[in-house]
């Protein structure tokens, strides 16, 4: 196996150069920064939420092909869904790159996220792969605890 | 010159193949290979004479410790120290330097003092200062770089101030292949009563190290850069400073005689030796330093500096490359950190993972470096005794097919 025929895959290679949602929400009601710093990877998320909606998200990233198309895929799978659904995309797709035993498949909406399912054979770019997801959840998190706190 | 084809041959996992293909190893300045000789030695060990050594006084344990001390002996000759007295094993390197930090510096170093370091120092060479640094308000100070990527020392008279207690620099950088000549910096720090340490980890694999011609204080160096195993590294200082000095770490073999209360001491090396070592392998460290001088460091020099030739002619050739290091073989060893423009250094680094050639991609313990170049990391390849061209036109191939391979838009 190599990477010509997996980890490379089309559609990796095309979210890599053309990004979806990049760039910056100004007035986000969630802003989120991670890093990734074995790598330096670097990405600040953006997300404007209606009540519990997330009617907008977008990322401002820099790093390898790995954290740049899975940021990019992760923007089109959570836009305009619930928290609660996006935190359960988020966990499933945590599922699907950390359980060797868990061969996770999304379903048709979100079939471009499969494409990330050969990284895992590369333990050490799994962390890139993961680095947009963990700070969504982070970022949802800290909502939480704020709205509980309010 | 070197029978390279011969010297593939002592080392086993040479013959390995990666995804089909075979192994072609250019991560020698992360570690180097080992040949057949020093894992012998470790399973001979095993199998025929181990024991607890300096402790016993049956025959596997006399055994056991005169083959460890022959190692020291050996690492005596091989950096030409004054005494056995000054060569103290430790795991590696960074605790090498770290034993500096905390025995040495820790009590003799106060608040206002400078440490002069470089902007070329491996993460080991700088956390233990930035550590006492903080602790005791020590002032860190660093040589810039050329733009050529060599020490800049049009300012050293300027940094080197009567405050400057140490001054701890690399032989040879890990990143970007630099062989810095320290002679007149060690010349200058002395004269003003400064101590000089030398992390001699990548510089030990590439040149001859002769510590009372460099005429530093503390040398540091590991053994699995040398084709010896892991776990085992040396530190050397002069005798009068280490005699001077407390002990780092503390425990058994170590002390000389322990009252309820108190203990006094042991003798040099042991003081700083506590507890059992990693005797297998300071034993097999033996087997290494044997190999190496059975080649010789004339033809190993030779040999690299012929590979460090070829090897930057053809990667200066390639398209949208960026070196990080000089581009001549003057004072220059053989690792060489590149990048391809727009690509990753990880994708790069998968890329050519893929054609069975092991590199590093990454920051290589230099994130200050990288920060200064603004890159978050490079491909680095460093050649060996086991390389030669053919491995070079292999990575050459590798690198033209990158931009394919990641669907860039190659502009011509
Ligand atoms: C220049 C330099 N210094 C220090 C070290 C640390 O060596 P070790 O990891 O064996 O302690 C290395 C190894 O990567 C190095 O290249």
């Amino acid at each position: 196996m190599s990477l010509q025929d997996e980890l490379y895959k089309e559609t990796i290679l095309d979210h890599y150069h053309c990004p979806r949602n990049h760039g910056v929400i100004s007035g986000a009601t969630l802003k989120q920064e991670g890093t990734n710093p074995l790598c330096g990877d670097e990405l600040t998320l953006y997300i404007k939420l209606n009540n519990d909606t997330i009617e907008d998200i977008k990322i401002e990233a820099k790093g390898c092909s790995i954290s740049m198309a899975s940021s990019s895929m992760m923007t089109e799978a959570i836009i305009g869904q619930k928290i609660k659904n996006a935190q359960i995309i988020a966990h499933n797709f945590k599922d699907m790159m950390l359980n060797k035993g868990n061969d996770y498949v999304f379903n048709e909406t979100n079939e471009d996220l499969n494409s990330l399912n050969g990284v895992k054979k590369y333990p050490v770019r799994i962390k890139c792969a993961l680095l947009a997801w963990n700070t969504l959840l982070q970022s949802l998190e800290k909502d939480e605890a704020k709205a509980q706190g309010e | 010159m070197l029978d390279v084809k011969k010297i593939k041959r002592d080392f086993p996992i040479l013959n390995h193949y990666i995804d089909g293909k075979p192994l072609v190893y250019l991560d020698n300045a992360a570690t180097t290979q080992k040949p057949k000789v020093v894992i012998d030695a470790i399973s001979n060990f095993y199998e025929n004479y181990n024991a607890n050594i300096h402790r016993g006084i049956h025959t596997l344990s006399q055994k056991a410790t005169i083959a460890y001390e022959e190692t020291r002996l050996n690492v005596q000759k091989f950096i030409n120290a004054k005494s056995y007295q000054e060569i103290i094993f430790t795991r590696n390197t960074t605790e090498s330097i770290n034993l500096v930090a905390y025995s040495w510096a820790r009590h003799n170093l106060k608040a206002g003092d400078e440490i002069l370091l470089s902007q070329m120092e491996h993460h080991a060479n700088l956390i233990p200062w930035y550590e006492l640094a903080k602790e005791k308000q020590i002032t860190l100070k660093y040589i810039p770089l050329t733009n050529d990527f060599r020490l800049d020392l049009s300012n050293i008279d300027n940094l080197l101030t009567p405050q400057t207690k140490l001054v701890s620099l690399t032989l040879m950088s890990n990143v970007l292949g630099t062989i810095n000549d320290l002679t007149s910096i060690i010349q200058k720090a002395h004269a003003l009563g400064a101590l000089v340490l030398i992390d001699a980890a990548q510089a030990i694999a590439h040149m001859p190290i002769d510590v009372q011609k460099l005429n530093c204080d503390f040398l540091a160096f590991s053994f699995h850069k040398i084709l010896g195993p892991t776990g085992v590294g040396v530190l050397w200082g002069r005798q009068k400073l280490l005699t001077d000095m407390p002990p780092f770490l503390t425990g058994g073999n170590m002390i000389a005689s322990v009252y309820t209360d108190r203990a006094t001491f042991n003798e040099l090396p042991y003081k700083f030796e506590a507890g059992t070592p990693d005797i297998a392998n300071v034993i097999a460290s033996n087997e290494a330093l044997n190999y190496l001088n059975a080649i010789g460091y004339a033809d190993i020099m030779a040999h690299e500096k012929c590979l460090t030739a070829y090897a930057l002619d053809i990667l200066v050739k390639q398209e949208n490359i960026i070196l990080y290091g000089p581009n001549n073989t003057i004072n220059r060893g053989s690792v060489i950190s590149f990048n391809l423009n727009q690509i990753h250094p990880h994708d790069l680094g998968q890329v050519i993972n893929d054609s069975g050639i092991a590199v590093r991609a990454g920051h290589h313990c230099c994130q200050p470096l990288m920060r200064q170049f603004n890159i978050t990391g490079t491909i680095r390849a460093s050649l060996y005794i086991y390389n030669d061209e053919a491995d070079i036109d292999i990575l050459a191939k590798t690198l033209q097919s990158a931009y394919k391979v990641m669907g860039h838009v190659v502009t011509r």
